[in-house]
């Protein structure tokens, strides 16, 4: 825009800089365009199926909660069905968000060194090994869960190799348990926390670790000073990518745990599905939502990478 | 002796190859010393199992009398400046420099940072990325690191390979400033001759994991001990030759059918089979059709090549048995350089020649074949 002002200026202006000719101006007129013709395709599909249906979960979410699908809703801004909400869930939120972070650390413990690994160690391996990792996705996640749901089962083999411990009680289980859930959450999810995780510790140079040896720094103090914080982006993605969908995941809940180990996934599902209140299935969604992104920005405030994010 | 690096026998496989050949050297304290070879040469693995990133797979490594051989990098008492400089990019100037200091708990880091950065001509560059520096600043921030700790050698790999040329000059003046300022031994693997030259009090000439040639450069280069490091260091002409005889302090030599005469005391074998070498910028041309003042050996020949840079001409010439000889001419007077194609004869003292051993098998491939061979002019 200020091109052409400036090119209009100086055609203006005798002895001033000589006029832009037009093609040039078009030209860079264009050029100035591209980023958001870019970003257009992308824009338009997230307003079309984020922006609007948010809008319309948020109108949802505030109906008269007496309607019925049959009645029909009325829109009576009714922000206590928020209040109702978390009156009666606030146990499944809290569980959502407590479940979601223990996996997330426990999956962050397997996964780096996991991810170190292979981007340092692995050689010609590398390939095979990150490959391993993906691999489980081949396999849809209903499936993946079941055959948890076998291998925790109270004869399953774990189980009964576990009972075999001395000190171990004999009717000890894991099936329907807060620890099957989490099991299964870390499972289905430790691809997200590898994939970034692996992204970073390979482009890590090798020669900051010499330097770092040099300069007086032992293995674990190389480590704390200059792998972690250069890896820091992608724990942050990695965390993210795990704890946003565990957070929200209810199949986990459903298929290893029983009504007490349930997420608050498990309650919007039967919110819509099966008790078809409308209202405050939108307004646990929202609340979800929200205290995903509290956590979120807390945490990501906290790591100091902000501009990873 | 008190403070010497010493490297005794020292071999280094890797796989199947070996990539230094029980070397050998003593590194006196506070010299500037300089090892220099071609890339591959092994002069950077000798380097890094100096600063013990590898382990010598046999031979000792001493500094003064304590054994570092297998000592961890973070236990020896030398640092590195690294051809990358693996500056860390996630902290600051200063924190890079502190890095060593923190590690060892040492007190007044602030302090010596800034003394450091004053040394390396960067005052106040504390707070600054490594990201935001230029390669010449990012340079001395990597030395500055290095230094700050004080260490008892101080390694430099290829430091200034990735400066331009005149960046590299200004730095090359600043490290031997620096260098003689704080008296700590440097250590500096290159393979830019003219920087070993420039630099060092002490060259020591790697080939294929071996040390060739060690001593002052201007030893090393008005009497190289072999072909290799008479062109490695500098470029030479060198004739294949045979020594015929003595005449007081000079050898007789007959090359090509011309005979030529050399300094006994500059012959690394005075009998048999040897290679008669000077260096391109001890020959002087005659003009066209003149003959060689007497007492200096002659060469007659053609020139092939002419090349004008600025301080001198640089010319090839083609001589009788087929052989290019190089000659450097100071461009002293007003005038055009000669031009290809003239007839011309190349000659210097016979002080200036100097003789090497000749094995047999080597030089036979020119032609023992000359139409008008000239020799000592009469």
């Amino acid at each position: 825009m200020t091109a052409a002002v400036g090119a209009a200026a100086g055609a203006a202006t005798p002895g001033g800089p000589p006029p832009v000719p037009v093609e040039a101006v078009a030209g860079r007129r264009r050029r100035r365009l591209t980023p958001y013709l870019l970003l257009l395709p992308g824009g338009l599909w997230l307003l079309l199926f984020f922006v609007v249906p948010s809008v319309q979960l948020a109108g949802t979410s505030l109906y008269d909660r007496s309607g019925s699908l049959e009645t029909g809703y009325s829109q009576t801004f009714a922000f206590v069905n928020y209040l109702d909400a978390i009156g009666a869930y606030w146990p499944h939120l809290l569980r959502s968000a407590g479940y979601a972070g223990i996996a997330t650390v426990i999956c962050l413990v397997l996964g780096y060194p996991l991810a170190y690994a292979i981007a340092h160690k692995a050689g010609r391996w590398r390939t095979l090994l990150l490959v391993c990792v993906i691999a489980p996705f081949f396999t849809t996640f209903l499936v993946r869960t079941l055959a948890w749901k076998s291998i925790l089962s109270d004869n399953g083999p774990v189980v009964g190799v576990l009972r075999a411990v001395p000190f171990v009680p004999d009717d000890f289980r894991l099936l329907a348990t807060p620890a099957a859930v989490v099991c299964g959450l870390v499972y289905n999810f430790l691809p997200f926390m590898v994939l970034p995780l692996y992204a970073s510790l390979e482009r890590l140079d090798g020669r900051l670790l010499e330097a770092a040896g040099d300069l007086y720094a032992k293995p674990v103090t190389t480590f704390r000073w200059v792998t972690l914080p250069l890896s820091m982006p992608g724990v942050v993605a990695g965390t993210l990518l795990t704890f946003i969908p565990a957070a929200g995941d209810y199949i986990n809940a459903e298929l290893l745990g029983t009504p007490n180990q349930y997420m608050v996934g498990n309650v919007i599902d039967s919110a819509f599905l099966v008790r078809l209140d409308y209202p405050q299935a939108a307004a646990l969604s929202f609340l979800l939502m929200a205290t995903i992104l509290v956590m979120v920005l807390s945490y990501v405030r906290a790591a100091g990478t902000e501009e990873v994010v | 002796m008190a403070e010497d690096l010493v490297l005794t026998g020292v071999t280094k496989r890797f796989g199947t190859m070996t990539a230094v050949d029980e070397l050998s050297l003593t590194v006196p304290q506070g010299s500037f010393f300089a090892l220099l070879g071609a890339s591959g040469c092994g002069k950077t693995t000798t380097l890094r199992m100096v600063a013990g990133l590898e382990e010598p797979s046999v031979g000792t490594i001493r500094l003064g009398d304590q054994d570092i051989t297998a000592l961890r990098p973070y236990r020896r008492p030398v640092n590195t400046v690294f051809q990358s400089y693996a500056l860390f990019p996630h902290l600051d100037i200063g924190e890079n420099i502190a890095f060593g200091l923190r590690r060892r708990g040492r007190r007044d880091v602030a302090a010596k940072v800034a003394e450091m950065l004053e040394l390396v001509q960067l005052p106040g560059y504390e707070k600054r990325r490594p990201a935001q520096l230029s390669g010449g600043q990012q340079q001395r921030v990597a030395l500055a690191r290095a230094l700050v700790n004080e260490p008892r050698v101080l390694l430099l790999d290829e430091p200034l390979g990735a400066l331009d040329l005149k960046l590299r000059r200004q730095m090359q003046i600043e490290l031997k400033r620096i260098q003689t300022e704080v008296g700590t031994t440097f250590l500096h693997v290159t393979h830019d001759q003219e920087e070993a030259m420039w630099m060092a009090d002490t060259v020591a000439v790697m080939n294929e994991g071996r040390i060739e040639q060690q001593g002052a450069p201007t030893d090393i280069y008005e009497f190289p001990v072999n072909p290799f490091v008479s062109n490695f260091l500098g470029q030479s002409n060198l004739f294949a030759a045979e020594v015929a005889g003595r005449s007081g302090a000079d050898l007789e030599l007959t090359a090509h059918g011309a005979r030529f005469a050399a300094p006994a005391a500059r012959a690394r074998s005075t009998e048999g089979r040897v290679w008669l070498g000077v260096r391109p910028e001890k020959v002087r041309l005659t003009a066209p059709g003149e003959p060689a003042p007497a007492g200096h050996n002659q060469v007659r020949g053609v020139l092939t090549d002419t090349c004008y840079a600025g301080v001198s001409t640089e010319y090839l010439l083609r001589t009788p048995w087929d052989q290019e000889m190089s000659v450097f001419s100071a461009n002293q007077s007003a005038g055009e350089p000669l031009a290809p194609g003239t007839e011309v004869v190349a000659y210097w003292y016979p002080a200036h020649s100097f003789v090497l051993d000749r094995p047999a098998g080597s030089g036979d491939e020119v032609a023992q074949y000359a139409a008008d061979p000239l020799g000592v002019a009469p």
